[in-house]
């Protein structure tokens, strides 16, 4: 590495401290309250817990009502990730190797659906999902988070794709592969990271989606972000448990990130650098 | 590089078409069709042809004056995070360590508000920011400076900022390391050579090379700013007042709040419209750049 990619000054380190601080401070003031009872929440302001209590945690863990948002969510992003990455690949194989009438267009349009706000398909989202009888299921807000996740999955896959060169499809058909067994035993280990990344952002949007995954659920199926919005109780807002169920929901993320960390910048990239 | 033409490609695009169809044109044509009747509740509509629109786009009507209001609030909110976020992008993605444990850790810390739920993090915020309970909140009014932003619109738009930039500017910064990493060394041995000063090399191969990914930065923040709810609702539920009331936020109070269906489907309506506009407008921008850097790696 030359001496102009090494964090040259002082000032850049500086400048990733103070930058790191400022992404880890709130959220240690959640983990910190997380950890306090509310009577030491609403009285003092304290940097680390006097009294500790895992009070919060101990609730969540032992009311059905609390773990089930937790499985809910994780259902849903788990069968939205599969739908879409399955149905993806061979559009983005598509987009990748073959010009086609109206190519540009279907492209354009899919990803316009990636930019289209949630509160615009929200109400038209419930009577559609009513009226086929999928309302308050786990397959509601899997399908409907495919109107944005699919079209990201495409976009990402087609950058990762086009990177392969095409001579290898042509050796493969010369070699007597046919299409479906080319694409599954050579093809996809080829691209076998830009699968993990595109899994990765289906697997984030879906996650940290609000506004229809509510709209879409009663209660059989309700999230835990949902839940959350119940901390509201006759004595005021139990910050402590609310605290606590927000330090469980970046745990997953968290966990995610951490398997995905040497491909983050690459991804965020859609594979188009 | 031309592709081969084979209109058999569609049977592989079928199954996205149709699954994206049906999540976005059954529930268009039900917003077309709410948006030109009436209704007074019980499931009876009437027809109102264009009333709406005409409503909407007439500011001196109350749902058009509002409209307008929500559409330059929101643009106003797209411009400030833009103009912080993707200059602070860059100036972290310059700074980014380059080798050994600290990158890995440092890309871990930053993804990580990229993949906290959008009401936590407006609830993050609100403990954060809160001047009873939170540390920002009590330390800013412990140094005399009074701030309270559910009752402040200024401190609410501020919050709401802050609240952005920390919860998108490491998408920038992530986008513009990719692009970074991209560049050869030999671009840099060939400046120290030629004795190119840091600023040189920065204007003259770090940001030609980050132009792609910052389009895509670009985009992806002005489209998701443009339709923020979820972090603002929580936070500051579009108030005090209306002040922090984005088209989203608007939009949603009109349709699940009020069950003003046929104002809502206009709204949402032009609201689409605009998006698409400012979409198309991009991704010309975008395929044009990649024509571009196409032809310059291989010229004839």
């Amino acid at each position: 590495m030359s001496a102009h990619m090494q964090p040259s000054s002082r000032g850049g380190t500086l400048v990733m401290v103070l930058y790191l601080a400022f992404l880890i401070l709130p959220i240690y003031w959640l983990v910190n309250m997380s950890l306090k009872t509310n009577f030491e929440i609403n009285t003092t302001v304290t940097l680390w817990p006097n009294d500790i209590t895992f009070e919060h945690y101990i609730k969540i863990f032992t009311d059905a009502s609390w773990y089930s948002g937790y499985i809910n969510s994780l259902t849903y992003v788990a069968l939205n990730t599969v739908i879409s990455i399955t149905l993806a690949l061979p559009a983005a194989y598509a987009f990748s190797r073959y010009s086609f009438v109206g190519e540009k267009h279907l492209f354009f349009w899919l990803l316009s659906n990636r930019m289209a706000p949630p509160a615009v398909f929200a109400l038209p989202f419930f009577n559609l999902y009513s009226a086929i009888g999928l309302f308050d299921t786990p397959w509601a807000v899997a399908l409907a988070h495919c109107l944005f996740n699919v079209p990201l999955a495409v976009w990402i896959l087609e950058g990762f794709m086009s990177g392969v060169p095409r001579e290898i499809d042509e050796t493969a058909a010369i070699d007597g592969y046919s299409f479906p067994r080319f694409f599954i035993k050579i093809f996809m280990p080829l691209i076998a990271s830009g699968i993990g990344v595109a899994a990765f952002f289906c697997f984030m949007f879906s996650w940290v989606e609000l506004l229809l995954a509510r709209t879409l659920t009663a209660s059989n199926a309700k999230p835990i972000a949902v839940t959350m919005t119940r901390t509201v109780s006759a004595a005021g807002m139990d910050w402590g448990l609310l605290a606590a169920a927000g330090v469980l929901t970046i745990i997953p993320g968290a966990l995610v990130i951490w398997f995905v960390r040497n491909y983050i910048a690459k991804g965020f990239a859609l594979g188009r650098v | 590089m031309d592709k081969p033409v084979n209109n058999r490609a569609w049977l592989l695009v079928a199954p996205v078409f149709l699954i994206v169809a049906f999540s976005a044109i059954v529930p268009i044509m039900t917003v077309v069709n709410y948006s030109v009747q009436d209704t007074f509740g019980n499931n009876q509509f009437f027809w109102n042809g264009l009333g709406w629109f005409q409503e909407l786009l007439d500011p001196s009507t109350e749902l058009g004056g509002r409209f307008l209001d929500a559409l330059w609030r929101n643009l106003l909110f797209s411009a400030i995070i833009l103009a912080i976020e993707v200059p602070l992008g860059i100036l972290v993605a310059l700074s980014m360590p380059r080798e050994g444990w600290k990158v890995a850790a440092t890309l871990v810390v930053m993804a990580l508000p990229l993949l906290i739920p959008w009401n936590v993090v407006g609830t993050i915020w609100q403990v954060f920011a809160r001047a009873d309970i939170g540390l920002a909140g009590w330390a800013i009014n412990a140094l005399g400076i009074d701030y309270n932003y559910t009752g402040d619109p200024l401190a609410a738009w501020i919050t709401i900022v802050v609240m952005d930039v920390w919860h998108w500017t490491s998408l920038v910064a992530l986008l513009c390391y990719a692009g970074l990493k991209s560049i050869p060394d030999a671009y840099y041995q060939a400046a120290r050579i030629d004795g190119a000063s840091r600023w040189a090399v920065f204007t003259t191969i770090q940001l030609p090379k980050m132009k792609r990914v910052l389009l895509i930065a670009v985009l992806l923040r002005f489209m998701d700013s443009f339709m923020i709810y979820t972090e603002p609702f929580v936070l500051t539920g579009g108030g005090p007042g209306n002040a922090t009331t984005f088209l989203s936020i608007d939009l949603v109070k009109i349709a699940l709040g009020q069950f003003d269906l046929g104002k809502a489907a206009a709204m949402s309506l032009v609201y689409n419209l605009i998006v698409l506009a400012l979409c198309w407008v991009f991704y010309t921008v975008m395929t044009n750049t990649g024509t571009e850097r196409r032809q310059e790696e291989n010229p004839a």
